[in-house]
């Protein structure tokens, strides 16, 4: 407590403002609810098919976030070659990207009518649109930037002489890479592996133009929110904070763990 | 001398440019409203040059709920009257009057691939895209579907916020079919092919029109919806495809 005195007060109280500003929202949604039906609202068939389907989605969309991107971060944070930054900018690009974008851009390279999207088609009998593993999809599309900018930092912090010391007694770059490399930034593994989790779990844009919002298949709890604004806002209202729960959780959690002891 | 009286001509011309008061008008429009209220939008104003005309598209539900929240447009134009209804119930909109009517149509893919030429074609037809069952032309399609006696598995229906999300879902994505407004598909051009409902199936949407009664710009929210009504917005109006009121 002693410590924050050495603070300016200006800041302190534009501090207040930003922090005020984020929970003002969160406490009108608290607000609206309905507590009396919320159980009920929370336990419907629809809802518990869209809970499940968002966690299970989020999950994939978290592990492919992290098969894929931790080599990505690798090379972006150790790798000398030409054309780094613009892989840095296309690999953050949807973080700025509307959804809605996102979404009509997967559409273009990956549906049906698009030539990969009828290769897989033909080939593999895949169809990504209108199917759980295109909510997978669009899900690792938005939220995967989170986790390499994360692990990215992560790696470029790393003190170098670790590795060229497992170097140097044998190891090979794939030894390094698994036994000594992967396991300094473990912490940051799961803290971007968190980040993107609770990214994907709030999906809705990317989701709803790719995947579209079948009940039961490809509707995720946002997508279910949506809907339930216009028959039933307070159900709605009780949805978001399920989602919001889970997210604040899983981010409170992480803090715990990781941030606090890096 | 001639320099600095044309100098300062200009800047009179300039700031008197600047300064002429325009007055707003926001209009809240179903999304199927979009290209036909641009359009009549802007020869609103070619008309009224003293009124700049604001819109804000988005499914006839949603701006409902905006305007039950506080959202204070001066003209609300939905798709339904359901929408509207329960805005004049607690006295946030004048009383309505209705300018435009409207078909539903099935869209597909160009050159109609899986061959659907009624509505029962779609309960065995993939994956069909409809509105959200609360968004007019949503509430239109199962009018339709019912009147027509086809049931569609919920499994094969992707539900979208609004109609051109609903008919992007054809013209972009991979679903088979959409049952939108005629006027829709007719200015999606060549990327969807259109089938007619007959008017025995058929679901005939209305449009009303209503002043917001909290807005404060009344003239020039009336002269708007005159103007909509007017043989201009007709004209407009019929060119998308919309039918008289």
């Amino acid at each position: 407590m002693n410590r924050t005195r050495r603070f300016p007060v200006a800041v302190v109280a534009v501090a207040v403002v930003g922090a005020a500003f984020f929970a003002l929202p969160l406490f009108g949604l608290l607000q609206r609810a309905r507590w009396s039906t919320l159980a009920h609202d929370l336990t419907t068939h629809a809802a518990l098919a869209a809970l499940r389907l968002s966690i299970e989605c989020a999950i994939g969309a978290t592990v492919l976030s992290i098969v894929l991107g931790t080599p990505l971060a690798w090379l972006l944070a150790r790798g000398e070659f030409r054309g780094r930054r613009l892989l840095r900018a296309l690999v953050l690009l949807p973080l700025v990207l509307p959804p809605v974008v996102a979404g009509v851009a997967l559409l273009a390279a990956f549906s049906v009518h698009s030539p990969l999207g009828q290769l897989l088609h033909d080939v593999l009998g895949v169809q990504l649109t209108f199917s759980a593993a295109g909510v997978v999809m669009a899900q690792t599309f938005v939220a995967m930037p989170f986790y390499v900018i994360t692990l990215e930092a992560a790696l470029a912090g790393v003190d170098h002489r670790y590795e060229h010391a497992a170097a140097t007694l044998g190891a090979s770059p794939w030894r390094v890479f698994t036994r000594v490399t992967i396991p300094l930034v473990a912490g940051s593994v799961a803290a971007g592996g968190v980040l993107a989790f609770a990214r994907a779990l709030g999906e809705f844009g990317a989701t709803l133009t790719f995947a579209g919002n079948i009940s039961g298949r490809t509707q995720t709890l946002p997508l279910d929110v949506y809907l339930l604004l216009e028959t039933d806002p307070r159900a709605a209202v009780a949805l978001s904070l399920l989602l919001v729960a889970i997210s604040l959780g899983a981010l409170v959690a992480l803090r715990d763990r990781w941030l606090v002891r890096a | 001398m001639r320099r600095v009286l044309s100098s300062v001509l200009i800047f009179l011309v300039v700031t008197a440019c600047a300064d002429k008061p325009r007055h707003p008008v926001t209009v809240f429009a179903a999304t199927s409203l979009t290209g036909a209220f641009t359009d009549i939008g802007k020869a609103f104003e070619r008309a009224h040059s003293d009124t700049k005309v604001t819109f804000n598209f988005a499914s006839s539900s949603a701006l409902a709920r905006q305007i039950t929240e506080r959202a204070a447009p001066d003209v609300f134009a939905s798709a339904d009257m359901k929408s509207i209804t329960p805005l004049l119930g607690t006295k946030k909109v004048d009383v309505p009057v209705l300018f435009a009517r409207n078909r539903l149509v099935i869209a597909t893919k160009p050159k109609n691939p899986a061959h659907i030429n009624s509505l029962a074609d779609l309960s065995h037809a993939g994956t069909v895209s409809l509105c959200a069952p609360d968004a007019p032309c949503g509430a239109y399609a199962a009018q339709a579907l019912s009147r027509g006696r086809v049931s569609i598995d919920e499994s094969h229906v992707s539900r979208a916020p609004n109609v051109s999300a609903a008919l992007s879902a054809v013209t972009d994505g991979d679903a088979t079919a959409a049952v939108v407004y005629l006027t829709d598909a007719k200015a999606a051009g060549r990327r969807c092919h259109i089938v007619d409902i007959p008017d025995t199936e058929n679901a005939i949407a209305i449009y009303p029109i209503a002043r917001v009664s909290s807005s404060t710009h009344t003239a020039a929210a009336r002269a708007f919806i005159a103007f909509v009504r007017g043989a201009q917005g007709r004209k407009i109006l019929r060119r998308y495809g919309f039918l008289d009121a």
